[in-house]
């Protein structure tokens, strides 16, 4: 193959933080996404402790209700963009190439760009705190983001830092999308894909339809902003509900996004300690297609109180119930695994019980107000961030909490302490349940919810107290699981490769996994194909199409690449330059970064797949 | 069977599970989202028809029979490209280039209509005579009932139909517009392979699928122009809508 | 025009001609759409006739140009699949704001 003369050569072999910078090992990208993730989720940890210091007490006034309204804002907009999905992007880096037996993911440059590009957004959301971050809500009801409602630059921020979440994340996807048809080992057949795969891959396919939807609405928002276009602009006939349709089309399959990762951690734990196969795998399966089916259909459940009308929301309301259906089918396969089992209580199967149980508390009160009529009572008071933290902290964050857990030993090469471990699982257990159960109760006394303070005599003091006192035992809980890791994954005891005697792939291999993970590529021939190698005495490593001369130094690794960093820095000067249009050259900021942008992705299309060195020695 | 899949590096056929081609399937991924996104701005559209307060309504600005021309043009540049990509198949590669040129050049006619139309909607004004008006669309008599009011012998209007001027103007350059945007980078992509194919062995009858992808793009973008020019502006001047 | 195009199915990719016919039955359409648009007596059966005719060149181009019909199914469902998510949040949308109604 020729090479171009205009392309710089890729780099060979850099280490160090230049390493860092270039590489497309889908497991560095995945501990990248890790690390940064957890960082963004302690800084919405951070924001949620300022706002529960604010309402410990009635009439308190320790923020301003300005900046409690940018606090609840970025808290939500954090979790969800920057803690939630990018912690489950983690695993599917890490996890998903492993699970079916790859050297690395369909395109590995697009990965980094990936990275690169979601680092660019979580930077340019955080940073708008200098000079006033948003604070319009997480879902940003029009006409709170118009310009005469909100003239500074919060809402320009949020925008566009959500745009470039929104190319990150459609760019991971559309990756892992074509990694899981189109790289699995062979004999792993889709119905042998280990659920988390499975669970992860339905998750791409969501994202990738829904995200359309969101990039459309803020497309549209932004032309209001910036060029006075009429999209949400009541007084030349705009409609303010538009948005909120809009919002909640993308809206309702992005929760499906944050939990379906989860629920594929817990499918993987709970088979593992329970020393038993999944119960009900197909089921598992179907139900989670199911659920990505019907998410598209119950979107107006978060609109019952706009005023539809008795048809639309009666629909929404059995749609909104029918749903429960295949997650609670769910609950009892989990149920049906541990059943009998013989139960091993490590911290991520207590992650995984625990999660179970919090979820499905969550299922309910979600199912309490898909009924539109009782939903006119709770909308908009403290039941609703009841249910979402219960669904969204009690289900997504203890499942990625467990997967922590459970591939530590994966990705770091060590073990963690179990004590440790435990106990902060009971911390962070009853820990939530003291923040969270609570606000049903002031939630159904009429507590609204996004108010800086209450008034003495509302008889919300108690529970509120109780609620601020809750989130201090979570902090208690999160530093002991962020002690645990950091100081065993730099000198914890070496990890073996299985150390948990667990069913799939990737705990055939050493742990950490070399760069080629697989000297040789697996060949499948079960669903939970290493237990079944194990059972058998069958011995993985070596290799059942008899031996070959292929050793590690031999196998062909994508070249690492500089240009899935410069593409993504381009995009985010582009969009300081889209914030701050009027520096200097109007727009000319913005201009820089597309081209800086546009230079990066014609180089990167140009360069030569491998290094010429080892193209020579190849075949 | 076994050794093919142990091959590591992306891109080549045979080493994949479906033995598709990853960056095909990748392409029609993107395709898929990007129904949901020129779907949204469509619901966008279809939402907000006939909601505009005041004119120029579709009827007063519209202009069919230039409208169906640059149509026109657009779906003779899907067969265009179509037939380069047969010709370079056929090792044909004197035959490709002119009809990968020929393509980008339809291509561009079509961005030069759309231009021309942005102007003229964003230009357009009206006059009316007071003492036989004809007949009038709504907008043309709203301008009517104001300008003829003292005995004057023209009603006239320069407000022409910018973004901001309605809600029609707000959804149809949105919508419009991002179409245009899809055909520029099209044409951008055309001309780099055009450039590329000059590089030996770069573009080759096997090597195909480079432009095997700008094909399907572009043909996508055809696709889309397709469901606009009827829902946007065939159902857009009908009196029954 | 299914007898026209029937002959390629056996023989993979479809030569020039081919191509060539389907853009004059594409032209063909957009012509009668036009036509029909400008024959008020249809009155309200206009938009049912054009969604069809539309429809008819959608997929003529999607399955012979893009290749749809002879490449692997796997595709079609990619893209029909975003396609009538599209079609069905758009109906829904319109359903709801009651903009016909
Ligand atoms: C059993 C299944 C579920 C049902 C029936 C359900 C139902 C609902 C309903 C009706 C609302 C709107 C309440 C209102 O605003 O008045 C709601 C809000 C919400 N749900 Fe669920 N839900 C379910 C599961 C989930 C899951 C799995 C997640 C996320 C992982 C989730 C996350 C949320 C969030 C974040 C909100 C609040 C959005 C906001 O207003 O900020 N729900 N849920
Ligand atoms: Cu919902």
């Amino acid at each position: 193959m020729s090479t171009f003369p205009i392309s710089i050569p890729r780099p060979v072999h850099p280490t160090g933080i230049w390493g860092w910078f270039t590489t497309v090992d889908h497991k560095r990208i995945g501990i990248l996404y890790g690390v940064t993730a957890f960082i963004m989720f302690l800084t919405g940890g951070v924001e949620a402790i300022l706002m529960r210091v604010q309402l410990a007490g009635p009439e308190l006034d320790i923020v301003s209700a300005a900046v409690f309204n940018q606090l609840f804002t970025m808290h939500g907009t954090t979790m969800i963009f920057l803690a939630v999905m990018p912690l489950s992007a983690a695993f599917f880096n890490f996890i998903i190439p492993l699970q079916i037996g790859a050297r690395d993911v369909a395109f590995p440059r697009l990965n980094a760009f990936s990275y690169w590009t979601f680092l660019a957004g979580a930077l340019m959301l955080k940073l708008s705190w200098i000079g006033g971050a948003t604070d319009a809500g997480w879902f940003g009801y029009a006409p709170l983001t118009s310009v005469a409602q909100n003239p500074g630059t919060g809402i320009d921020f949020w925008i566009i830092s959500l745009q470039i979440l929104g190319i990150a994340s459609l760019a991971a996807s559309f990756n892992f999308i074509v990694t899981v048809i189109n790289m699995r080992a062979p004999g792993m057949t889709m119905m042998r894909l280990p659920l988390f795969t499975w669970m992860s891959f339905i998750t791409a396919i969501l994202l990738v339809l829904a995200f359309p939807v969101i990039t459309v609405a803020l497309i549209e928002l932004t032309f209001d902003r910036y060029f006075m276009f009429n999209f949400f602009n009541v007084a030349n006939g705009g409609s303010v509900v538009l948005w909120q349709h809009l919002f909640w089309v993308f809206g309702h399959p992005e929760v499906y996004i944050l939990i379906l990762p989860a629920m594929g951690i817990v499918s993987e734990v709970l088979p593992v300690f329970s020393k038993k196969p999944l119960f009900g795998y197909k089921t598992v399966v179907l139900a989670g297609i199911i659920i990505a089916f019907m998410g598209w259909m119950v979107w107006s459940h978060h609109m019952f109180t706009v005023g539809l009308g008795a048809v639309a929301n009666a629909v929404f309301t059995v749609t909104t119930m029918l749903i429960a259906v295949p997650t609670g089918i769910k609950v009892f396969n989990w149920l049906g695994t541990i059943w009998g089992g013989s139960i091993r209580f490590t911290t991520p199967m207590l992650f995984s019980i625990g999660f179970i149980a919090m979820f499905l508390m969550g299922g309910i009160s979600g199912v309490m107000h898909a009924v539109s009529p009782s939903d006119a009572q709770q909308q908009d008071t403290y039941f609703i961030p009841a249910h979402l933290h219960y669904v969204l902290f009690g289900g997504a964050i203890m499942g990625i909490l467990s997967g922590i857990f459970y591939w530590f030993p994966k990705y770091s090469g060590k073990m963690y302490s179990e004590r440790q471990g435990k106990i902060s699982f009971w911390l962070i257990m009853i820990g939530q349940n003291v923040t969270f159960f609570p606000m049903h109760f002031v939630g159904l006394d009429g507590m609204p919810r996004r108010i800086y303070t209450y008034a003495d005599n509302m008889g919300w003091n108690f529970w509120n107290g109780v609620t601020t006192g809750g989130a201090f035992i979570l902090v208690l809980g999160f530093l002991l699981v962020l002690d645990n890791i950091g100081r065993h994954w730099k000198n914890g005891e070496p990890a073996p490769s299985d150390p948990w005697d667990a069913r799939t792939l990737e705990w055939s291999i050493p742990s950490p996994p070399p760069e080629y993970n697989f000297k040789e590529i697996p060949i499948v021939r079960s669903l939970d194909d290493w237990w079944a190698t194990k059972q058998g005495g069958a011995n993985k490593e070596v290799p059942a199409s008899g031996g070959s001369e292929e050793n590690g130094h031999d196998i062909h690794l994508p070249q690492p690449s500089y240009w899935p960093f410069v593409s993504a820095a381009g995009l985010l000067i582009a969009a300081y330059g889209v914030v701050f249009n009027d520096l200097l050259i109007p727009w000319g900021l913005a201009a820089i970064g597309l081209t800086i942008g546009f230079v990066g992705v014609y180089a990167w299309s140009l360069e030569p797949v491998n290094d010429p060195e080892e193209e020579d020695s190849t075949h | 069977m076994a050794q093919e899949h142990a091959a590591p590096i992306h891109g080549k056929d045979e080493g994949t599970t479906t033995g598709l081609s990853h960056r095909k399937m990748l392409m029609w991924a993107f395709l898929g989202s990007d129904c949901m996104f020129f779907g949204s701005l469509i619901a966008t559209y279809l939402v907000y028809q006939g909601k505009s307060l005041e004119g120029p309504l579709p009827i007063d600005v519209f202009d069919i029979p230039v409208t169906s021309i640059s149509t026109f043009v657009l779906l003779m540049s899907s067969m265009s490209m179509v037939l380069a990509y047969s010709a370079l198949t056929k090792n044909n590669m004197k035959g490709f280039r002119i009809w990968l040129i020929s393509t980008a050049i339809m291509g561009a006619t079509f961005i030069g209509f759309q231009v021309y139309e942005f102007s003229s909607f964003a230009n357009h004004h009206v006059e009316i005579d007071c003492v036989s008006p004809g007949e009038l669309t709504k907008y043309e008599q709203h301008i009517f009932d104001d300008g003829c009011s003292s005995g004057e012998a023209h009603a006239e209007s320069h407000e022409g139909l910018k973004p901001q001027t309605n809600l029609f103007g707000t959804t149809f350059y949105t919508l419009t517009g991002f179409h245009g945007a899809h055909v520029t980078l099209g044409i951008v992509w055309l001309l780099s392979l055009l450039l590329l194919s000059f590089k030996k062995g770069v573009i080759t009858p096997e090597k195909n699928l480079d432009v095997d992808l700008a094909a399907l793009y572009w043909h996508f973008v055809d696709v889309v122009w397709i469901v606009i020019f009827t829902v946007v502006y065939l159902f857009g001047v009908f009196p029954g809508f | 025009m299914s007898q026209e195009l029937s002959e390629e199915e056996h023989t993979g990719h479809p030569t020039a001609g081919q191509y060539f016919r389907i853009a004059v039955i594409l032209c063909a359409i957009t012509a009668v759409e036009i036509g029909i648009f400008y024959l008020e007596v249809i009155g309200h059966w206009m938009i049912p006739i054009l969604f069809t005719l539309s429809a008819g060149k959608f997929a003529l181009v999607a399955m012979y140009y893009m290749h749809l019909k002879f490449d692997h199914n796997l595709f079609s469902y990619m893209f029909v699949g975003g396609f009538i998510l599209a079609a069905c949040v758009i109906s829904f949308l319109i359903l709801l704001f009651g903009v016909y109604s």
